[in-house]
């Protein structure tokens, strides 16, 4: 059995974000990149798959600069077996990803695509369920617990109201939520390892899908601010403002 | 130009992120129809013909569409998309699984969790975690969004739109509900409360997350809430997670219990009309945004506060 697991290079979830004055993005120069990490929590899952004997091959792609590397090694470092460079400058968005992992897909034949419910920069969260509609695959997103079964797998969602448990026939896939596992820090020797495991890198274009965005992003800008707000000395003082001062109460 | 709302229920009731997405469709400033995907749904469609501002409501009723399993829903929206130029869907759970596969399947993007409805082809939407809003013009023929509910108030009920059935079978391969376990809980809910407690790490346990959240909820009539620290460690259910990741909620009054104030948390509640912080780290971020902020034990101040309400 074969997965594909889908990563995305994204600003450090640590790193404080700068929003350009000029309003035309947020400012990554020089910045922390990392791995998305629900999409951490996408390879995790793979590679834990893998160990556990169900699994025979993890391949790792990532869409996006020269610099993606570093996230495919993380990847590799991780447990995946091999991994895929989509190069692509500038913004690709949320249509355009599934299709060229629709395209990988049909190269690369995987059982089941795993990957993370959203991307912290851009927060869209639409990836996973375009690419199964575009491929005619089930769907499970927000994913909190992973079952496979022979040729189904059985899957806890977090929605709304609790959890939800669905089952679905391979080819399938799957989007991650937070609570499905803590991914591992890579030790040295598997990342000395993961240096050594085949990259392959192919340029967006030759996969026949349009880059150019279709939502024309006017303005980034700072969110309004909230005005300052005062220390309360007691809990009585509390009680008084939330009363008669903010009257919520 | 028409705008499609597909309703959020459980197909037991039309539930109220429904009525707010209803009413950022009235910001776009085109007619109304809302769609009901369900099985043995008249009633959910009854209850969407109520909504101020809906004109029409169309119901498709099958046995697949009866636990709100995306792939046979998004298809039952693409089966009607044709009359309409614009089609949203609540930023719940169940509408961020079905809009995008809307979206792919009709060859364009999705305007994700929108904010504010700037004209019919222009909106606001946050980005990282909130720390940025963007504005996003989408000028193909179909424009696919959902709706960022605790953004946009609901509508009223003093409508009466006519319902009309359309035929439908779906064709696409698809999961299978097999259960549902909910986060039972019983209070107010989360996404519509007027007022929200969240308790943090700080809290320690379930059984103190119990003793010292939920009587102070009780008093106030309150939702509860929770940082994902407290979820992760199991002193809340996964549902009552507020923040980037999790729910996004903008009570009249939010009370954050022992939550440092990360970014992501943040993300969730900032926009409450007024915030309470209780922790006992003066330089605790949560206080940045803290209408009132008290600086205490919360083992104390949080049953001195339930006691003197
Ligand atoms: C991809 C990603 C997504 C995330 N999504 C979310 C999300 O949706 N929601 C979310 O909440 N977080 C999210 N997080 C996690 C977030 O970054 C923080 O780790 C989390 O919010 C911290 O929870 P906390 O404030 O309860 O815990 P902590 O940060 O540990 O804060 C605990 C607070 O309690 C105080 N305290 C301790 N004991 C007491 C006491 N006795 N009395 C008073 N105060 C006390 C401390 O001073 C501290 O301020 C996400 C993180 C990532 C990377």
């Amino acid at each position: 059995m074969k997965i594909l697991v889908p990563v995305k290079r994204v600003l450090d979830a640590n790193v404080a974000v700068r929003v350009k004055p000029d309003g035309t993005g947020v400012d990554l120069t020089n910045l922390r990149m990392s791995m998305n990490p629900f999409d951490e929590i996408a390879v995790e899952e793979a590679a834990r798959l893998k160990e556990a004997g169900i699994v025979q091959t993890v391949t790792a792609v990532s869409i996006g600069p020269a610099q993606a590397t570093d996230t495919l090694r993380a990847a590799l470092a991780m447990g995946a077996d091999d991994a895929i460079l989509v190069k692509a400058d500038g913004p690709v968005e949320p249509l355009a990803v599934a299709k060229i992992l629709k395209a990988l897909v049909e190269t690369h034949q995987p059982d089941l695509v795993i990957m993370g419910k959203q991307a912290i920069d851009g927060d869209s969260g639409q990836v996973a369920q375009m690419l199964s509609a575009l491929l005619g695959w089930p769907q499970a997103t927000f994913a909190s617990k992973v079952e496979m079964n022979g040729s189904i797998v059985r899957v806890t969602r977090e929605v709304d109201g609790g959890l939800e448990t669905i089952e679905m026939d391979l080819p399938a896939v799957i989007s991650t939520d937070l609570r499905l596992n803590n991914p591992r820090r890579a030790s040295l020797p598997s990342v000395m390892q993961a240096k050594k495991k085949p990259l392959e890198e192919i340029d967006a274009a030759s996969l026949g899908v349009a880059l150019e965005p279709t939502l024309r992003i006017a303005s980034t800008l700072p969110p309004p601010g909230r005005k300052p707000g005062s220390r309360v000395e007691s809990v009585s003082e509390l009680i008084d403002k939330l009363k008669n001062e903010a009257r919520v109460i | 130009m028409t705008t499609l709302i597909l309703a959020e229920h459980d197909n037991a009731a039309l539930l109220g992120a429904t009525a707010r997405a209803v009413l950022a469709a009235l910001e776009i400033g085109a007619p109304i129809h809302v769609l009901v995907a369900g099985h043995n749904a008249t009633g959910i469609a009854q209850s969407a013909a109520k909504l101020e501002g809906v004109e029409k409501v169309l119901l498709i009723d099958h046995e697949s569409l009866a636990h709100g399993a995306p792939e046979p829903v998004s298809e039952a929206v693409v089966a009607v998309a044709a009359a309409y130029s614009h089609l949203g869907a609540p930023a719940t759970t169940y509408g961020k699984s079905i809009m995008p596969r809307v979206a792919a399947l009709l060859g364009v993007m999705q305007v994700s969790e929108i904010t504010k409805v700037l004209s019919a082809h222009s909106f606001e939407r946050p980005v990282y975690a909130g720390a940025a809003i963007e504005t996003v013009e989408a000028t193909a023929d179909k424009i696919v969004f959902t709706v960022r509910a605790s953004a946009f108030d609901a509508v009223g009920e003093g409508g009466s739109a006519p319902v009309e059935t359309v035929e439908f079978t779906p064709t696409m391969r698809t999961s299978r509900f097999v259960g549902r376990e909910s986060a039972g809980g019983g209070g107010p809910d989360l996404a519509s409360a007027k007022i929200v407690v969240s308790g943090g790490r700080a809290l320690g346990s379930a059984e103190q997350f119990n003793a010292i959240i939920q009587p102070l909820a009780e008093k106030l009539g309150a939702a509860i809430g929770a940082s994902r620290a407290a979820v992760d460690a199991g002193y809340a259910p996964n549902d009552w997670q507020v923040g980037q990741t999790g729910k996004v909620v903008a009570p009249d009054l939010y009370i954050a219990v022992g939550i440092s104030g990360a970014i992501q948390h943040l993300a969730g509640m900032k926009n409450s009309k007024v915030i309470v912080a209780i922790d006992k780290d003066p330089d605790a971020p949560i206080f940045a945004v803290a209408d009132y902020g008290l600086v205490a034990d919360i083992f104390e101040a949080v049953p001195e506060l339930t006691k003197a309400l």
